[in-house]
């Protein structure tokens, strides 16, 4: 019946490979102080989880997972990181209160493991005699475009509101570019909409306010007079440029 | 399905018991990181819990063999737009408080 005989011995061994890689990955995402090995470790997860989908037939599946996670959640959390620079604090690991927090979170999912394996490994599931359809993507693709179509099209409008949503939150808040460390050597820096939000927070928008968040820009051109910067300040961003 | 014990990968307590690791070590991240980042990282992993204990149960006890898929799938999209959100608003924080470490947004605290 088989042709290969070592063909289930391999499979195990695949199969016991994508485990170990899904816990290895999920404790590494866990357990590492810096938060970019954490992002690493949840992408080695997501890749060992695309594995067990492939066992549980469904290579699609196991595919979108590759695409969703590593691709787009992964590198997405990758460029969080890097613009918010979080540290991770060390000098607190050793305190009372702390330590105190890992064994009540340690005991907690302990807890939690232990139930819900002795749950899942206790209970007699009971199998189907039969199936409707093999799962394949072309029942997969029919069920999305009859059955399924509305969430169909409902995620697709869920995705675009969170697109629009992420765009919106990441524009506003953003801080006047005197009070950060860009460089604004030889004028202004280029960002835009800088004008509008000076003029509503100084409430004002004449030239004396203009130049009160400049003062960056009075160590870095000593010679420029008074009159000069804000004539400068009121002229089209592309005079004030370095040439 | 049931004449077949041997195999490892068609065991259904296998998996499950795969996703209950994932589930407590991302409720264990939960509680234990102390960034936003952090946080949303362990978030990730529960979902993924929660994807591999649907898509078992769709392939060892469900007659369509589909509802798994498209569940998780749907799963995955919404957890990419959770992604996007949260990560936009740790953003907007970082830029009022400079940090992300949860602890510090505290200004509601009396």
């Amino acid at each position: 019946m088989n042709p290969f005989p070592a063909a289930n011995l391999l499979l195990t061994g695949i199969f016991l490979f994508c485990l170990a890689t899904l816990a290895a990955g999920a404790l590494l995402a866990v357990f590492s102080k810096r938060l970019i090995r954490s992002v690493c470790g949840l992408a080695v997860c997501c890749f060992g989880l695309a594995g067990l989908y492939y066992f549980l037939h469904s290579p699609f599946l196991a595919m979108m997972e590759i695409l969703v996670y590593v691709g787009a959640v992964c590198v997405t959390i990758v460029f969080a990181i890097m613009l918010a620079e979080p540290e991770e604090p060390s000098d607190a690991e050793t305190s009372g209160a702390s330590m105190m927090w890992a064994s009540a979170a340690l005991g907690v999912s302990l807890a939690v493991f232990c139930s819900l394996a002795w749950l899942g490994s206790q209970t007699k599931w009971t199998y189907p005699v039969r199936l409707d359809n093999d799962g394949s993507i072309a029942a997969i693709g029919i069920a999305l475009l009859t059955t399924y179509s509305l969430p169909f099209e409902l995620i697709s409008l869920a995705l675009l509101v969170a697109i629009l949503g992420a765009l919106v939150l990441a524009r506003t808040g953003r801080s006047l570019p005197s009070e950060t460390n860009i460089p604004v050597a030889n004028g202004e820096p280029k960002w835009p909409g800088t004008n509008g939000a000076r003029r509503r927070v100084d409430g004002t928008s004449s030239d004396e306010s203009l130049e009160l968040p400049d003062v960056v820009t009075t160590a870095s051109a000593p010679h420029g007079s008074h009159a000069h910067r804000a004539a400068k300040a009121s002229q089209p961003r592309e005079e004030s440029q370095p040439v | 399905m049931n004449e077949t014990p041997a195999l490892l990968f068609n065991r259904l307590d296998l998996y499950l018991i795969a996703a209950a690791f994932l589930l407590a070590v991302g409720i264990y991240g939960l509680i234990r990181r102390r960034t936003l980042i952090g946080m949303l990282i362990s978030g990730e992993l529960i979902f993924s819990a929660a994807s591999l204990n649907l898509m078992a149960f769709n392939r060892f006890t469900a007659h369509d063999q589909t509802v798994g898929q498209i569940f998780v799938l749907f799963i995955m999209g919404l957890a990419a737009a959770e992604v996007a959100i949260a990560l936009s608003l740790i953003i907007a924080v970082y830029r009022n408080y400079q940090s992300v470490r949860a602890a510090e947004l505290s200004e509601l605290k009396g």
